[in-house]
């Protein structure tokens, strides 16, 4: 029944009944090729699917030393699969070691695994890295001859997946016959994952798993409408509560960790059977994650209300259902989510999409029929980064003195890097040994020395520091939470900036427990359990996603049809009274409606470019409506639309959209903006200009840790041109800023711009009057916010108040 | 750009929103822990190379101070340098010499730079001008005292600035260096530092009062 397979594993699948699948027989077939990416649904045995061909051969040729390296994204999956693949291992009594190694492998084990490697060891990108940066790695990958990168349609989403492919072009050069396999969930665009995985030059070999039956998918009847403006899903919990009592195990998929932790507090409230629900977010402390987990492995849980922190990897339990609630956004993850519910292979997974309001209505629609159509969204990778070429360039420096020549033919092996110019590749060299600066003030204390044609670290001892750095996950500053009093359990981290907004007293909500802030102590946030309170609700770094260009078009097209017979009739009545009284927005045109409502003019956009490509545009437009002294007062912005507000009616909404004036704008705005320090200090910190990790100098607190916003600044007065500050600008563009999305709209709609004149608010733009997160438009807001708080404060303590009546 | 003005010991101060601190009787500025030479030294020691203008950025701003108020005396207040080995630029020790000219000019020591650097101008431990005594390091218990060391900053509608501390007792001044982080105004340290009532004095676009209580 399986005829390829030696004799122990045959007679293994035999015992249990199994029979290989096609696929993992077809990697096993291709075990030769130099890079094959598996593109294979959840739950169709991917994992031994890779790790297949590296049993045998180990098995075979008693191999000795490192045979195989596993990488994924999530040190929790490392463990898992070490876990998974003990089992046939010892069952069949090979002769193989694996250990998984990370952050959290104790330094003896770590020491231990560098002199004497199992055969397969199981790690994260960034372990790797840090393994590549030691002088021994030559002899650590001696006998290297399989590489297999799990998940890795999330890795090439961000920075770790160029670092890793920079890492793979490494390891190729010591160990030219080296194979990659990758294995991915459903993406859009699989020959761009294959692409990314493979050497340059190498051809990209994509291997198709069965995809199964399509999924189940369909809206979440309620009884109620959904409110017109706003997120969570409260009004669908009776629903939400009643799929739940009909399944095994639900999760909730929210889209931020706010609203996961709102909607799980809301969701006790009305949970009248004490149906055991969990909440598992990014923000959560490992124990508190690790907890719920367990629970669900055990299937003790019937639901859990969950954010993308669930959204790779392990096997938790029997999920026969996945509920996202809140449009999904973005047509691919919403696929890979559902794919988490049933697990088994060749059954559909059950799927229900709950919008948030009555706008997510027509997405939520949108996203239906792209699902069914297999129709996956994506924007296609960018080159590769600088700042993680620097940041490799420095690790390059640790482990060995290295030719400029070698290291360019290396990095340009990596997929991402192929295009790299070689004075691209100069410019992020001469960066890392001499700051790259304008002013040459380094000359006696570069980093890296050329000696002898070799470049080499000036200071040996520097190596320690790098290698704490590397790594090119930022995270936001967070701060830990903790429960006051003597070894209080660790909760969870939330945003210092929001940290710093909280008063003793003040409520928050964290792992949907209400907690009563009472300090700041050594970094750490401390509180107390506090019931029965409204909470302040927690800021989470949570990443609001944009609504996809091509969900975005969908939606649009959907506007042209002459009717919806397939949206619930409120949604209809909405959409045709729009048309009625004003108009529907179109693929290839730009409706602008301008209406009075309550003593203001408004002008609302309906751009659908997403929300932050929406943000920026609102941002623009009230500063060139300040300009013409149009006195804008303010804005909100959803993934569609833009809605500004001010005292006068703008004569001509269309002249506002002058391609030529709106980048001019763009470019004086963009220099002083908030999102580029914040997009600085993350580029700043993987390229390493500045360190995270010294021991001791946070503790201190003093002078150590000035803010990346004070180099920021100096740059941008000093050296405006620098290495940074250009990386810096080009992500700000495609990512925060999304300014990319903007000359999109532009280029649709082409000037085509339908400027309406209403005598009132029309049904589109209604919710926008609703919407949350509304941006005032003051000059020196900040300045004027900052003084009249200062004055209060004197004048609460009697200090200095200015023609007091007493 | 407006000042907070302070009556201590007698004499009429004001908080600069730059940071420095301006006795216009005596037309003195002081201003305290510059730091010059910071990233040169971070870079000796074989760390990041930071971009290599705070020198610069520093004298830039003490020269729109010196010029704007035409001082007969400049304090430095200790912590000049970040070390000594801190070197200048060439540019930078003219511009350095160009502002010291005709004026007298009286270095403080600091713990980063104990000893006498080759500047010119005047060095001591500790210098007094009337009631007042402008030291490095506060000293617990003394009065009449200008000091610095602690880099305070507060936080205040979101955003963390540099901030003078001033009390009955003494003032505390914020680093003027363009490389210096902070000490929350709230640290322990700060805190038993400061008595009752003191204030807390921000800088930035203008000079910002408010309560240390409240903060």
């Amino acid at each position: 029944m399986a005829p390829d397979l030696p004799a122990p594993f045959c007679d293994w699948f035999a015992a249990r009944d199994w029979a290989p699948h096609a696929h993992q027989l077809a990697l096993l077939d291709r075990a030769d090729h130099p890079a094959t990416l598996l593109v294979a649904p959840t739950g169709g045995g991917k994992t031994l699917a890779g790790f297949l061909p590296s049993l045998i051969e180990i098995a075979q040729n008693r191999h000795e030393g490192l045979h195989t390296l596993y990488i994924s994204p999530l040190k929790a999956l490392a463990a898992d699969i070490r876990r998974n693949l003990t089992r046939p291992i010892d069952e069949m009594g090979l002769p193989i070691r694996v250990e998984d190694r990370s952050g959290d492998t104790r330094a003896t084990a770590k020491r231990r695994q560098r002199a004497d490697p199992p055969q397969i060891l199981l790690t994260t990108p960034e372990s790797l890295a840090l393994l590549l940066s030691y002088p021994d790695a030559p002899r650590i990958f001696a006998g290297l001859s399989r590489v297999i990168v799990d998940e890795i349609h999330a890795l090439a989403e961000s920075k770790r997946g160029d670092q890793l492919m920079l890492c793979l072009a490494r390891l190729q050069r010591l160990r030219p016959e080296l194979r990659r396999v990758g294995l991915s969930a459903t993406v859009e665009d699989p020959q761009a994952i294959a692409r990314f995985l493979a050497p340059t030059g190498a051809a990209p070999d994509l291997l198709h798993a069965d995809p199964g039956p399509d999924p189940d998918i369909a809206m979440l009847a309620t009884e109620d409408p959904p409110p017109w403006a706003g997120g969570g899903g409260r009004y669908a919990i009776p629903a939400i509560l009643d799929q739940v009592r009909r399944h095994r195990t639900t999760l909730i998929f929210h889209n931020t960790r706010a609203q996961a932790e709102i909607f799980f507090r809301d969701l006790w409230l009305a949970n009248d059977d004490g149906l055991p629900i969990g909440i598992h977010h990014g923000s959560l402390a490992r124990t508190q994650r690790e907890k719920v987990e367990a629970a669900m492995a055990e299937g003790a849980l019937r639901a859990v209300v969950c954010t993308g922190s669930l959204d790779l990897g392990i096997d938790w339990g029997d999920v026969d259902l996945v509920i996202q609630v809140g449009a999904p956004k973005n047509v691919k993850r919403l696929v890979q989510r559902i794919g988490r519910a049933n697990h088994r292979y060749n059954a559909p997974s059950k799927a229900l999409l709950v919008p948030a309001n009555r706008f997510e209505v027509v997405e939520c629609r949108a996203a239906l029929e792209a699902v069914r159509a297999h129709d996956l969204d994506g924007d296609p990778r960018g080159p590769g980064p600088r700042d993680v070429l620097c940041q490799h360039i420095l690790m390059a420096a640790c482990s060995a003195p290295f030719a400029a020549d070698d290291l360019f033919a290396e990095v340009t092996q990596a997929a991402p890097y192929a295009t790299l110019s070689r004075a691209d590749f100069d410019a992020c060299l001469d960066f890392v040994a001499t700051g790259g600066y304008a002013l040459r003030a380094y000359d006696r204390w570069q980093r890296l020395m050329q000696r002898d044609g070799l470049w080499q670290l000036r200071d040996p001892r520097a190596a320690q520091r790098i290698r704490m750095n590397l790594g090119t996950i930022v995270d936001s500053e967070l701060v830990k939470v903790r429960l006051r009093g003597r070894g209080g359990a660790a909760l969870g981290e939330i945003e210092e900036a929001f940290a710093a907004t909280l008063s003793p007293g003040d409520t928050f909500l964290i792992g949907g427990e209400i907690v009563r802030y009472e300090g700041l102590r050594e970094m750490t946030v401390e509180v107390s359990r506090d019931r029965g309170r409204e909470p302040k609700i927690a800021v989470f770094s949570g990443t609001k996603f944009a609504t996809s260009t091509q969900l975005s078009a969908r939606i649009l097209t959907m506007f042209g049809r002459t009717d919806w017979p397939d949206l619930p009739a409120h949604t209809r009545d909405w959409l045709a009274t729009q048309r009625r009284l004003s108009r529907l927005p179109e693929p290839g045109r730009l409706l602008v409606e301008s209406f009075p409502h309550e003593g203001r003019e408004h002008l609302c956009i309906y751009g659908f470019a997403g929300r932050n490509a929406m943000q920026t545009l609102g941002l623009l437009l009230t500063r060139r409506m300040e300009e013409e002294g149009l006195a804008p007062l303010g804005f909100v912005s959803t993934d569609y639309a833009v809605l500004i507000w001010g005292l006068d009616p703008a004569p001509d909404p269309a002249a506002l959209f002058d391609p030529a004036r709106l980048r001019d704008g763009f470019e004086t705005w963009l220099a002083g903006n908030a999102v580029m320090k914040r997009t600085f200090r993350s580029v700043a910190q993987i390229a390493g200009l500045i360190e995270r990790n010294l021991p001791g100098l946070r503790k201190t607190g003093r002078q150590a840790t000035f803010s990346t916003d004070i180099l920021y600044d100096t740059l941008a007065r000093h050296d405006p041109d620098h290495l940074l500050m250009q990386i810096t600008r080009e992500e700000a563009m495609r990512g925060l800023v999304d300014f990319g999305r903007i000359e999109e709209m532009l280029a649709r709609t082409g000037g085509r711009i339908d400027s309406l004149r209403l005598a009132r608010v029309t049904p589109l733009a209604a919710p926008l009057l609703l919407e949350a997160g509304r941006i005032p438009v003051e000059g020196l807001g900040r300045e004027r916010l900052a003084a009249q708080e200062a004055a209060a404060l004197m004048a609460a303590a009697g200090l200095a108040a200015p023609a007091a009546t007493a | 750009m407006s000042d907070h003005p302070l009556t201590f010991f007698g004499a009429a101060l004001a908080a600069r929103p730059s940071g420095a601190l301006w006795w216009a009787s005596e037309r003195l500025l002081a201003v305290s822990d510059l730091h010059l030479g910071k990233s040169e030294r971070m870079a000796r020691r074989g760390g990041p190379l930071l971009p290599p203008y705070e020198g610069t950025d520093t004298l830039l701003r003490l020269d729109s101070e010196i010029a704007a108020l035409a001082p007969r005396t400049v304090i430095c207040l200790g912590d000049s340098f970040d070390d000594a080995e801190a070197r200048l630029t060439e540019d930078e020790a003219l511009w350095l010499a160009r502002l010291m000219a005709g004026r007298r000019w009286i270095w403080i020591a600091g713990n980063h730079d104990p000893a006498p650097m080759e500047t010119g101008g005047e060095h001591h431990a500790e210098w007094r001008a009337g009631a007042l005594t402008f030291r490095h390091e506060p000293i617990a218990g003394a009065t009449g005292e200008v000091a610095g060391h602690y880099h305070p900053k507060a936080r205040l509608a979101g955003r963390s600035r540099p901030c003078f501390l001033v009390d009955a007792a003494r003032i505390v001044m914020p680093a003027f260096g363009t490389y210096t982080g902070g000490l929350s105004c709230t640290a322990p340290d700060l805190r038993a530092l400061m008595g009752d009532g003191a204030l807390a004095v921000l800088t930035g676009p203008q000079a910002l009062a408010v309560p240390l209580a409240a903060l």
